[in-house]
């Protein structure tokens, strides 16, 4: 049995402990939110946060996190989560998502980022731009991307 | 993605034939009952009228052969409603519940596109619906859900509003009739004198019911067969920037895609497929694979074009991957022919030197006299469509048939290529439309790979006495090398000018693949050797005296429609040499261009127009290092205009605005308007990218991830300002017109900035 502590939970999975945080959640755990892309850390669609930082899941094992907590999209923006609420919100308010699959990703990159900011800091178009770098969307919704979480940072000043 | 002008009747007949065909190849399957495609919707249409009310009326699978036999005939069984098609039927559109939520089925495949808000929407304005209350679901490959022009279940060509605006609209007037009728008969009242409001009925004295309170008795009425439309003068919602309805799920990882699907039992299929397209396992060492913990099975299973693959079963997609990446397979490639890109070129340049099948002619001879030629040779590379969400598919065999769920575009096609290799009556296979992870053409193929291969491993997991829910995967790698590219193209054009820089001649060759050769499509699309996705987008609208010839080499590479087909190409070439002709005659390349539509191609000229305007093209000077460029390219009957503005930094191209004027004519959703544009230039610009490209050696793709083909990222983006021109006519499509002139503006203001012109996606600068 391997552990696995998501959103607050701890869980005791039957899982090798080289599998990857992104197939003990999708698979195991059947928390879906959190979405498959590349399986190389290419992409950014299978981001979480592993004690407060961005991580791909993807090709993070589970025994890499263990003690660690690891919190979702569902987590993340569920209300719960000042930042993740913030920018949840700029998403819906600027229809980011077209076929919307890499969105959770570009929400948890978006909400580590912005959490990463000191309080009331506006980040420059560049810093956003650096930020999401690492997220890809095949439908190309980077101006709406860019608009939501310069909205977000706004709402949370 | 698809061809325009196909006879919705004479296409089932030719698909037949290669279902037919498909059946009786694919492991030695004969399938049975295969008479037709079904015509007939197995809906349980209320006693073939009325509103849906209670269960929403989707087939049980359970029930799939007792429904079959029971079904009415669509309008056979209420005498007072003339024959309505299932695609006329409201009851199998519209579901209204008894708190006055509106459910909308959408007879197309979500997949970015918008569809899924702007069908509702539409449907909405004609039921006078509160928007507040409707929401929006998949249909399956029940035949209520064909394109109603085409005949057959289909997501592409940027149909979808295009041919079912009025179809939900009548949707829509429909059901508001009837529940107005049982308005009338509650309130005892003349129909006449009732209206309705946002999810209201309203009567002449004060009277008001909701929808959900009237749906019941509405359910149990006649639908009209005849309805009146809105004046669109009235619209309240069709032409407002309306919010996706999808917008919150896909905001909080609640929207489930394809490959979220999780049934009982289900376990998970990875397959380890041939380097060389039409490979076969020679030699399989599964041991190692066997022992990784949570293997099911290890099955050989045959692919796509007669390959042969292994599939590892287990209970978790980790778990078959190691399995399946731990699979010694010798495989055997001895008759298969394996393309090499280097000798492809050698190839197609060779072929490029000869006159084709010839697509359209003029008189070349004023060429020998020309005062200046044009010299070109254009090179386009195969694309994958790469769309974030991973093939995949999920098949369920059932004592009575079996059930598909997958982001499909043909869930009619994909249903029926199941049928044949499953063995079954189309009817008794049902295809559950997913919300997909993006698509771009990939998710119609012809000959349904993906589904079949799924459908193949299904069958063989029970023979294997695994009778359960098997969901094939494919990985990120294998959806990269898996085929079904948009194919390489080579261009070669002579263009002989006289001294003012007019056009005296110009000879066009195209070499590429055939798209539609061999497939189904080959009797609509293949004329005189032609292949019209090869060509769409070539010459018009300009008045050109142009011979236009085409060769269609054979490949050993599926190839497939990729968002937008032909004007991926064929815009490229025709907006950068127009381009260059309009500099040769010294002229301003939007003058140039104008003066060509006249009055001639009013929405050409309004859409390029609308853009310089904005842009300030002609009007403000850019920064030092900027140049302007200009295309505009009709596709899927809507016209895009971008002029863009772009430098060279540290040798690199940058795109840093784009601005837009799109001719879409009725504009239903503006909002999804501007999004399908700034998608599709960002797929356009994507096309650009230094390694955008899928090369082979030896047979074998040379590409694997996002790590060696990549795609536009938020750091390539430019800054984007889209303006629709305002019309009334009935709208066309938006999802892929906004894609083929991109590529072109940003190489014309390159040119501009040095003196290259570039002849090759992706670019490469001197």
């Amino acid at each position: 049995m391997t552990s696995l502590n998501v959103n607050g939970k701890e869980h005791a999975l039957d899982v090798d402990p080289g599998t990857p945080v992104l197939w003990a959640l999708r698979d195991a755990l059947g928390m879906t939110g959190t979405k498959f892309g590349c399986g190389a850390a290419l992409c950014g669609a299978c981001t979480v946060h592993v004690d407060g930082q961005a991580v791909r899941s993807c090709v993070t094992p589970v025994a890499a996190v263990q003690g660690q907590k690891v919190r979702t999209i569902e987590a993340v923006t569920d209300g719960s989560d000042r930042v993740g609420a913030a920018v949840h919100a700029a998403w819906v308010k600027h229809d980011v998502a077209q076929c919307g699959y890499c969105q959770s990703g570009q929400i948890m990159s978006a909400t580590a980022f912005l959490k990463s900011l000191p309080r009331g800091k506006q980040p420059t178009p560049a810093q956003i731009d650096a930020a999401m770098a690492g997220n890809i969307c095949r439908c190309g919704t980077y101006a709406r991307i860019r608009a939501a979480v310069a909205d977000a940072a706004r709402s949370l000043a | 993605m698809f061809p325009t002008d196909l006879n919705e009747h004479e296409l089932p007949r030719q698909l037949q034939r290669l279902l037919t065909r498909t059946g009786s190849t694919a492991a030695g399957d004969t399938p049975t009952g295969m008479g037709a495609l079904p015509r007939r919707s197995f809906l349980k249409l209320t006693g073939g009228s009325g509103l849906a009310l209670g269960a929403f009326p989707l087939l049980a699978g359970a029930s799939a052969s007792a429904t079959a036999a029971d079904a009415p005939a669509a309008g056979a069984v209420n005498a007072t409603a003339p024959a309505l098609k299932p695609t006329q039927q409201p009851s199998a559109f519209v579901h209204i519940a008894r708190d006055g939520i509106v459910t909308v089925t959408i007879n197309r495949l979500e997949f970015g596109q918008g569809v899924h808000t702007a069908l509702p929407l539409i449907l909405a304005e004609e039921l006078d619906a509160d928007w507040r209350l409707v929401r929006a679901e998949h249909g399956s490959s029940d035949p209520a859900y064909v394109d109603p022009m085409f005949g057959i279940h289909l997501t592409g060509g940027s149909s979808s509003i295009k041919h079912s605006f009025t179809q939900y609209r009548e949707l829509g007037a429909r059901a508001r009739a009837m529940l107005l009728a049982a308005a009338a008969q509650r309130w005892n009242v003349d129909v006449a004198s009732l209206r309705t409001r946002a999810g209201q009925v309203l009567g002449p004295a004060g009277q008001h019911a909701g929808y959900g309170e009237l749906a019941e008795a509405a359910a149990a009425l006649p639908v009209p067969a005849q309805v009146a439309l809105k004046n669109p003068k009235d619209f309240r919602l069709i032409g407002q920037a309306t919010p996706r309805l999808d917008a919150k799920a896909k905001s909080s990882g609640q929207q489930s895609f394809g490959v979220d699907m999780r049934l009982p039992g289900q376990l998970t299929a990875v397959v380890a497929r041939p380097p060389v397209f039409g490979g076969r396992v020679a030699r399989l060492d599964d041991q190692a694979a066997r022992a990784v913990k949570g293997v099911k099975a290890v099955l050989r299973v045959p692919l796509d074009r007669g390959a042969e693959g292994v599939a590892v079963i287990a209970d978790g997609y980790w778990p078959a991957k190691q399995a399946r990446d731990l699979l010694q397979v010798q495989w055997d490639t001895a008759n298969v022919a394996k393309l090499d890109s280097g000798q492809q070129l050698a190839q197609y340049r060779e072929l490029a030197a000869k006159t084709g099948a010839v697509h359209f002619d003029a008189d070349m001879a004023p060429l020998a006299g020309a005062a200046k030629v044009i010299e070109a040779e254009y090179r386009f590379p195969y694309l994958a469509h790469a769309a974030m969400e991973p093939l995949n598919c999920t098949v369920q065999l059932t004592e009575q048939g079996a059930e598909l769920w997958a982001g499909m575009q043909g869930p009619g096609l994909d249903a029926m290529a199941a049928a044949a290799v499953l063995g079954l009556k189309p009817e008794q296979v049902q295809a559950h439309v997913q919300m997909a992870g993006g698509g771009f053409g990939r998710r119609f193929s012809i000959g349904s790979d993906f589904v079949v291969e799924a459908c193949h491993i299904a069958k063989a997991a029970k023979a294997a006495g695994l009778a359960v829910p098997i969901r094939t995967m494919w990985s990120r790698e294998d959806d990269m090398a898996g085929g079904y590219y948009r194919p390489m193209h080579l261009h070669r054009a002579r263009i002989g000018l006289d001294a003012q820089g007019r056009v005296l001649a110009w000879d066009h060759v195209i070499v590429g693949q055939s798209i539609m050769a061999g497939s189904p499509f080959e009797a609509f699309q293949v004329k005189k050797g032609v292949d019209g996705t090869a060509v769409e987008g070539m010459r018009e609208p300009y008045a050109l005296p142009m011979r236009l010839s085409v060769h269609h080499p054979k490949q050993n590479v599926p190839v497939l429609w990729w968002r937008s087909v032909g004007s991926t190409h064929t815009a490229y070439v025709m907006e950068t040499l127009v381009d260059e002709v309009a500099r040769a005659a010294k002229q301003d390349p939007v003058a140039w261009r104008l003066a060509q539509f006249g009055d001639k191609h009013p929405r050409h000229r309004d859409a390029l127009k609308l853009a310089v305007e904005k842009s300030g093209y002609g009007q403000r000077k850019l920064p030092a290092g900027q140049a302007w460029g200009v295309a505009v390219h009709e596709s899927f009957q809507t016209v895009v205009a971008y002029v863009v503005e772009a430098s060279v930094q540290q040798g690199r191209p940058v795109l840093h605005k784009v601005t837009a004027g799109v001719h879409c004519n009725l504009a239903v959703n503006p909002r999804t308007i501007e999004a399908q544009i700034q998608g599709a230039a960002m797929m356009g610009l994507s096309t650009c990218l230094p390694g955008a490209a899928i090369t082979f050696k030896d047979g074998v793709v040379q590409q694997h991830n996002f790590g060696d083909y990549p795609v536009a990222r938020i750091t390539d983006a430019p800054q984007f300002a889209v303006h629709i021109v305002p019309s009334a006519d009935a709208p066309t499509g938006i999802g892929e017109p906004g894609l083929p002139p991109l590529a072109p503006a940003f190489a014309n203001a390159l040119a501009q900035l040095t003196g290259q012109r570039l002849r090759e996606l992706p670019f490469s600068l001197a």
